[in-house]
């Protein structure tokens, strides 16, 4: 049985900023240790006749890569986050309308993805978009000793052997999206996912926070 | 998403503003909003803040081989994207007019000026040379994208270092930034654009034009220059005439600007070059602002993992263990394998459907399929006590076959259909099949009218109706019912056909 030090499970420093940008609706900065995402909202807006959906919002989400042009990985990205953000907006509220959430990477120095995501629920927050739940974004690395490292950087990715990110919901704290790399057993899996619903108390918990010092009077 | 329109009101106010010389965020004519300039936390990224217009641009590189026309030099490419981050009008992948002038500009300013040493990017002859790359990502459009993406491009020029090569005889080591300090690129001057936008056919003119004020210009000259005061590029756009004289203007206030911008881009490079010195943190992630109440900090978290173990061995445990045992594969025809359920359907009626689609298919199958039912459906008519023949009616004998019940037509028919479908050719076969019918009907006639003669009481005739989408066949009520199709039997009648009632007064 493998054991879970304490030293390894934790968060490194993140920050969030909220309505940095004039043009978008809502838009967020997301940093987590170097790793940095910013997200602007565009919506609802109308829609294009071929994009139309008669009874919900069309949500749609670009991930830019910092160099070159966005390609399968960036693709794949833009998959994950778009289901997890469809799972938790309510987009029957704006049928035959239009949502886009664009992602521009700033520095990716491991957990892109789940900075991705954090930065995507902030934004929506942001643009006061009607939520079921909030999300957060958890990435776990499985290094080659069998230990669980949450929060990885590049490095750390690097060396590990399996990767995975989960989309966490606020409510019950349930999976919404996972997306894993490398091998891995049942076992593992399962305490991953664990590992990554406690995890995401001390996100929503910032969320919370950052909530609050913005609708306070004072610093 | 189309941008939000100008309202003529508004149109007019911000150009009776500009008359009064007077702008919307309390500038002066020839003020610049302020400028900030962040690096990133690696090198060659930079951020540029120009009020709200914010830019940033990140140069990487790659050892490729160099042009042919030019074996010596490296290659320099800039890539300008107007994200949909930045406004709304901007759409992914396309590239609009605004970006290829945008571009085309940068290019100029930049590579055309020669400020950047592509001699020294090259590291064999005619073999391997460095391409630098240059991406500008806009992130927020506020007017004035060229001077913010002019300024982000040369500040991240100058931050950026890439790897040092050594070449021993035939071999190339790149040397990772452990092993060897990266190399900054040799710049020999720094070109910088300036914007002037022109009001009222070029009667007013604005520096740095705002979002709101682009809408409404008349046109726009951007100067590229040097604190050298040499002017790299200059370009005019949106078709209006400006005098010698107000060009001149434009190109000494455009010295001015750049020699402050240029100290600026300095100053925050010497700054960035003391901060990683220092070995202090250094990036986006730090130049967060904290005193804003929309920005958040938290400082390393760690979380409480004591029972993760516990937790996930009980789900594991409690969880219901998946199916062990796998079907066998099974072998239908030779080339294909199935394994699972729903081998049989388990639709009685689909599969019938299915094997008298494959007897129509196959031909001669599907008469014999058609002659059984006939069959069937004699039984059937047998309490009716039918001594019935059938006519067709003459406008309709294109439509219709028919072929009428005693056993030897039946048989020929049966060899008639096997000898046309050998020859597998669909749909002219059938025509000539359906008027080969014809005169079958007319000798049939006789036979029934003969036949009907020998057994008056009970001539049953089957009537075949070939129309041309298929087979279908009914029979012919006993005379009391005058020809109309048994609604029991449920076959379908194409078109209306009128029952010629003729037969019975030749009989």
């Amino acid at each position: 049985m493998m054991e879970v030090s304490p030293s390894t499970v934790s968060f490194r420093e993140f920050g969030c900023e909220q309505t940095l940008l004039s043009r978008p609706d809502g838009s967020a900065s997301f940093v987590q240790g170097d790793t940095s995402v910013m997200a602007g909202v565009y919506g609802p807006a109308e829609v294009k006749v071929s994009k139309e959906i008669y009874d919900r919002a069309t949500l749609e989400v670009l991930v830019h890569p910092k160099v070159g042009l966005p390609g399968v990985r960036e693709r794949s990205q833009e998959q994950c986050v778009r289901e997890t953000c469809e799972a938790s907006l309510l987009l029957s509220l704006h049928p035959r309308s239009s949502l886009t959430l664009i992602l521009q990477v700033l520095h990716d120095d491991g957990s892109l993805l789940s900075c991705c995501l954090n930065a995507a629920c902030m934004a929506l927050m942001d643009a006061g978009l009607s939520m079921s739940c909030l999300f957060c974004g958890v990435t776990c690395a499985i290094s080659t000793d069998g230990e669980i490292i949450t929060d990885p950087t590049a490095a750390q990715e690097k060396e590990s052997r399996a990767l995975m990110t989960f989309a966490i919901d606020s409510k019950e704290r349930r999976v919404m999206m996972s997306s894993t790399k490398g091998s891995f057993s049942v076992h593992e899996l399962q305490q991953c996912i664990t590992v990554s619903q406690k995890a995401s108390e001390k996100i929503f918990q910032f969320y919370r926070d950052s909530v609050r010092r913005r609708y306070s009077k004072n610093l | 998403m189309k941008d939000t329109p100008l309202a003529n009101c508004e149109r007019d106010f911000l150009l009776k503003a500009i008359e009064e010389k007077k702008r919307l965020d309390g500038r002066q004519t020839y003020d610049y909003r302020k400028i900030k300039i962040t690096f990133g936390t690696d090198y060659g990224c930079c951020f540029v803040d120009l009020g709200q217009t914010r830019v940033m641009a990140q140069v990487s590189c790659e050892l490729v081989a160099p042009k042919e026309s030019r074996p010596n030099e490296g290659i320099m490419f800039f890539n300008l994207e107007l994200s949909p981050m930045a406004s709304p009008a901007f759409e992914q992948g396309r590239q609009s007019e605004l970006s290829v002038k945008l571009n085309r500009q940068l290019e100029r300013c930049l590579r055309n000026s020669k400020c950047i040493d592509t001699e020294s990017l090259c590291v064999v002859s005619g073999e391997k040379g460095w391409q630098i790359r240059v991406d500008v990502h806009t992130l927020n459009n506020d007017g004035n994208l060229m001077d913010a993406a002019s300024v982000a491009a040369i500040s991240a020029l100058c931050h950026f270092r890439h790897p040092d090569v050594g070449i021993q005889g035939e071999e190339i080591t790149v040397y990772s930034p452990e092993e060897r300090d990266p190399i900054p690129l040799s710049i020999y001057h720094m070109p910088i654009s300036v914007s002037f936008a022109f009001f009222q056919q070029g009667t007013y003119l604005l520096v740095d034009p705002c979002e709101r004020e682009e809408r409404v210009m008349d046109g726009l000259l951007m100067i590229a220059m040097n604190k050298h005061r040499e002017i790299c590029s200059i370009q005019s756009s949106g078709g209006i005439m400006l005098l010698k004289e107000q060009v001149m203007r434009c190109s000494k206030i455009a010295s001015v600007k750049v020699s402050e911008i240029t100290e600026l881009i300095n100053r925050a490079l010497l700054n960035d070059k003391t901060a990683r010195k220092a070995g202090g943190r250094c990036g986006f992630a730090e130049s967060m602002p904290q005193e804003r109440i929309t920005a958040l900090k938290m400082g390393q978290r760690s979380v409480e993992m004591t029972d993760v173990s516990e937790t996930a061995s009980s789900i594991v445990q409690t969880a219901e263990a998946p199916l062990q045992t796998v079907p066998s594969p099974l072998v239908p025809v030779p080339g294909v394998g199935q394994v699972g359920e729903g081998l049989c359907n388990a639709w009685g009626l689909e599969e019938e459907e299915e094997e008298n689609e494959d007897g129509e298919s196959s031909g001669g199958d599907s008469v014999a399929g058609v002659t059984k039912m006939e069959d069937e459906q004699h039984k059937d008519d047998k309490s009716r006590k039918v001594d019935v023949v059938e006519i067709l009616d003459s406008d309709e004998e294109e439509e219709e076959v028919v072929i009428l019940y005693p056993e030897t037509t039946k048989k020929a028919k049966l060899m008639r259909r096997g000898q046309e479908n050998d020859s597998e050719d669909g749909f002219e076969e059938e025509v000539s099949e359906n008027e080969d019918d014809m005169e079958h009907i007319q000798t049939k006639k006789k036979q029934i009218e003969k036949s009907s003669d020998d057994d008056n009481d009970h001539a049953k005739i089957s009537v075949t109706l070939m129309s041309k989408n298929g087979n279908s066949s009914w029979f012919l009520s006993p005379p009391e019912n005058q020809g109309r199709p048994l609604a029991e039997n449920g076959f379908r009648m194409t078109p209306p056909i009128k029952y010629a009632t003729s037969w019975t007064d030749d009989n």
